[in-house]
Parts: structure tokens; sequence; C-alpha cells
């Protein structure tokens, strides 16, 4: 049986960012309509409990015409304060592109 | 004017790009060069203090290309956000770089600054809206910022081209504002052009490869065609779709000071193999004029240490040794300094482990090495470092508690603490209502002698 696959698996890129000083977003970009259709899972609760945040303020974007699925949500952290360990937001994709994608 | 074409080098004045990337530009057509210098990316430390993230050097190189290449073709130079921030000493900073480089290559070009740095005093608190997800301000926070900077949209900047400014030297605009200033001046349509302002903001970043210089957007009545200036660099309709993503939070709107630029119905058409042509962009003008704040304030003074664990019995707990580190640092500092809860605070991030995602860290297996950085912050400078040399020879020696010997880990400087000096926040995410879109901005107009 192969492993599950993971959100990185069905995707050409999986990337994270600021969006201004008080916001992050992703996009997920998927490598083809097949692909895009099996993360039709990803809504505002799973990103919730995936980065701890409140699900009422997470944004979910899909454009079917780019494949991309965008996420964005208030950054949990401030940006540049104390416990801020990544100031551009750069690496925070890395969950969401290792979870799991349901069969 | 029935077309304009707006040449963007690079996504940061002081980025770099290849000089051919200007050449092919005016080979083109280029009626106008922007070029964004500025951004909040980087966190709150440039605007906080002023200062800005690039090197005096980049910044004049660039600068240098730029207003070589609008002199030769008689064309404007637009720039914005200048010096990282948009503060008036980052204005005043490119300014001084320009004034240099026009007197050493003897270039007759007559610059315009655009100031956009607020007095907290000055502002009217009765007319500012929290932009979520932040609260309502109050007057306390307004006046703790060390610099509070506005966000200018394309007015001020054509006012300034309009009186004859051949450079425009702006502070904080909207990184779409830069560009769209030009094309609106002449009367283009709202909606092609802010959509082309912001897919060209980064310049590259809408290609296929974004390392290979800079783009050019030609704008027209019905819409705007998108190429990048490398021949060997392709724009695609995935590629500029995808740009309307980068950084944003909402990927069919944006909010400008004058209103709001609405893409969910744009077309992308690929006209060759490296053109796209986008029509369909609407601008939605707003019934109130806003102009956007950011401000940043000292949230106290940092030091940090690190040090470094290799041990594979450490690492195999490496969770343990770190709630015990925490936990002695915050006795041996009462015992030997007196200070607890509220007068510092500390932030140890396990390099290799689980520093970057922290709690979010899906992967837990033991690392293979791991950098121990212990951020302290305190209201001065001082405490936070009493605090890290108290630390020290726990950070040095600390064992784990089932270990009967004292390790001794690999500190990577002498001396271990480093001083970051004043830490700063940012604590403005709100927009004030204004009856004039140039108001908050001191337009200084080439002085009649520089003609």
């Amino acid at each position: 049986m192969p492993d599950t696959d993971t959100i990185a698996d069905l995707a050409l890129e999986v990337r994270s960012k600021n969006a201004g000083p008080f916001w992050v977003t992703m996009e997920v970009f998927l490598r083809d309509a097949e692909g895009y259709d099996r993360v039709a899972f990803l809504d505002a609760a799973v990103v919730a409990r995936l980065y701890g945040v409140d699900p009422a303020a997470v944004q979910v974007f899909r454009l079917p015409a780019l494949n991309v699925v965008k996420i964005s949500f208030p950054r949990p952290v401030p940006q540049g304060g104390l416990r801020d360990r990544d100031i551009h937001a750069g690496q925070h994709h890395v969950p969401l592109a290792l979870l799991p994608v349901p069969d | 004017m029935t077309e304009v074409r707006v040449l963007t080098p690079t996504g940061m004045l002081g980025a770099g790009f290849p000089p051919e990337t200007v050449t092919r530009g005016l080979e083109l057509g280029a009626d106008v060069i922007a070029v964004d210098g500025g951004s909040t990316d980087s966190g709150p430390y440039y605007l906080g203090s002023g200062t800005a993230k690039t090197a005096a050097g980049a910044v004049a190189q660039d600068l240098l290309l730029l207003l070589r290449a609008a002199a030769t073709a008689g064309i404007p130079l637009i720039i914005g956000s200048c010096g990282t921030s948009g503060t008036d000493s980052g204005v005043d900073w490119v300014a001084g770089l320009v004034r240099g480089i026009l007197a050493e290559e003897g270039l007759d070009l007559r610059v315009a600054t655009i100031y956009s740095e607020q007095r907290a005093a000055d502002l009217p608190l009765d007319r500012i809206q929290p932009l979520a997800p932040a609260s309502e301000l109050d007057a306390a926070t307004l006046h703790s910022c060390t610099h509070i900077v506005g966000m200018m949209g394309h007015e001020p900047i054509v006012a300034a081209l309009e009186a004859g400014a051949d450079v425009v030297l702006a502070g904080r605009a909207t990184d779409t504002a830069v560009a769209a200033a030009f094309p609106l001046m002449k009367r283009l349509p709202a909606g092609p052009v802010w959509h082309a302002a912001k897919i060209v903001e980064c310049g590259g970043q809408c290609t296929t490869n974004p390392r290979a210089g800079g783009v050019l957007a030609t704008i027209d009545t019905d819409g705007f065609t998108i190429e990048p200036l490398d021949p060997d660099n392709s724009c695609t309709p995935v590629s500029v779709a995808a740009h309307m993503l980068y950084e944003t939070v909402n990927p069919f709107s944006m909010r400008e000071p004058a209103g709001t630029i609405v893409v969910s119905e744009a077309t992308y058409e690929a006209l060759d193999e490296r053109r796209v042509r986008v029509e369909g962009s609407r601008f939605e003008p707003a019934a109130q004029h806003t102009i956007k704040l950011e401000g940043a304030r000292i949230s106290g003074y940092e030091t940090m240490s690190f040090t470094a664990i290799r041990d594979p019995h450490i690492l195999g707990q490496i969770d343990t040794w770190a709630a015990l580190l925490r936990k002695m640092i915050g006795e041996w500092v009462a015992r030997t300094l007196g200070l607890g809860d509220g007068d510092y605070e500390i932030d140890l991030r396990l390099y290799g482990y689980d520093a970057v995602l922290d709690g979010i860290e899906p992967d837990r297996r033991p690392p293979k090495e791991v950098g121990a950085m212990l951020l302290v912050r305190a209201a001065d400078q001082p405490t936070a470092t009493a605090v890290a040399k108290v630390a020290n020879p726990l950070m040095l020696h600390l064992p784990t508690p089932d270990m009967n010997y004292l390790p001794s880990l690999a500190f990577a400087t002498s001396p271990a603490e480093t001083e970051r000096g004043p830490a700063y926040e940012f604590v403005l995410n709100h927009a004030v209502d204004v009856d004039s879109p140039t108001a908050l901005f001191r337009i200084h107009l080439p002085e009649a002698t520089d003609a």
C-alpha cells in the first residue's frame, strides 16, 4: 500500500508569507484539477486546528482556474515581537504542506 | 496618451538588477520608471528606528542606472517608500544619494520629495478606524510610536509630476501607487492601471524566472499587456495571475486610499510565449478617502545569547532540558538580581528542533544538533544583559536530570551575549479618514534654481 499523500505531494509549490505585519497568507499551487479537487477538505476548521488559531478569522479562497487554494489568517504572533521566530512568515507553510490528504 | 508603458526594474530599490533590464525597457519605449523603495516585510525595526534595510552602496548603484536612464530618455523616475519604511529620514537619505549622483554625473533633473511622516498630536483620533484584526486606537498607543507614517496613494506623486518634477522621491506609499501615478495622470482608466501596478510592483516576481530582471507593463484604455525585460524570460497567464496572490490577504480585491481594486473578473490571455494580456479589472472608488497609518514603538531592549548542543544524550530529551533551563533561569535571576515575572521576558528557541514552528511543529524526532538561542527582553538594556549573563553558566553547563556530571555546551561566540538594542513592535493597523488625498503629505517641489 502506498503511503498517504500529503498536500505537498499534490502540489507544485506550497508557500507562506506575511500579508502586511498583521496577517499571514499561504498558497497551495496544485499540480492539476484532480489534486485541486482532492484538497476540497481544506477549510477554515482544518486550518484553525493545524495552526492553533480562531476558525472565525481564517479566510479560504479557491481559484480553480489556477488550481490554487489560498489561506489567510491573522498572525498568531506579532511580526518582529519577542516570540516571532519567522519574521517574514516564510516557513509557516510546512505544517500545511505535510498535512495528509484523505483518500 | 492612449497608452503608457511603465518600467519596473526590480521589486525593491537596492536589490539590484541587470543593467540590460533598463536598456531594454527604454528600447521598448518606457514612459516612466517606477520602483518601490520599501516594505514592512522585514519587521518593525526599520520604521521604529527610521533606518533603512538596504545598504547605501547598493541603493546608489541602482539609482545611478535609473537616473541615467531617466535623463537619457527624458522620462520621470518615481521611487516610493524611500529608505524602507518611508520615514522623513528615509526620504532624506535617498535624496542625499540622488543629489550626489546628479552632481557627479552632471545630470540636470528636477527632484521632488514627498514626506509622509505624521505627528501623533496632529492625527484626529475620532477619524481613525481599526483595520482587521486591530482594535480601537487609544491616544496613549498613538503617542507611544517613535515614527508614524501615512501611506499615500497616487495623488501626491501626481501633484509633484504635474509641478514639473523629473524625479519623485516619496515617503511611505502603497506599493501600487508608485506605478499607478503616471498612467493615472495621463488619464488612463483606473481599473487597468491599478491592476497593472499591482502586477509590476515586485518587478520580475510575476514572471517564470523572478531573478532575471524587471518587467514592462503597457497600459491602454481596455487593459494592459505585461512582458519581462529579459528576452529569455516569460510571463504566462499563470505567473501573472498568481502574482495577485503574493503577500495579499484577499486575491480578488485590494484596498487603496481612493478605492478598491477588483480583479475577480479579470482575464489573462497569452499573446505569445512571453507576453500576457489582462482585461476586465475594475476599480471601485470609495465614498470616503482613507489613509492607512503605520506606526512602531519600542517594546523593550533585547540581549541574545546562543549556545549549541551536539551530545546525543541531551538531544534525546531536549524538551526536558529546555524546561529545566527555563525553570532554573527564573530561579537564578530571582535569587541573584531580585527580578521576577513582569521585570523581564525570555524566549528560548531550539534551532534544529522546533524553533521555527514552535508549538505547531509536526516532527518531534530527536535532532542531531541544536542551537539554543536565548532572547531576553527587559525595559532597559542593562537588565536584559544581566539576565542573559546570569543564564550564561546554565547555557554552558546545564545537564539533564539523569546526568551525574556537568556537560560543557558549545557557545557560538565570545562574549556569548549580544546586545540587540531597542526592539520595536508595530502598533498601528488603522486608517484615517481624510478630506483631501494630499492633506497628510508635504510635497517639496524642485526649486527654480534646480531647473
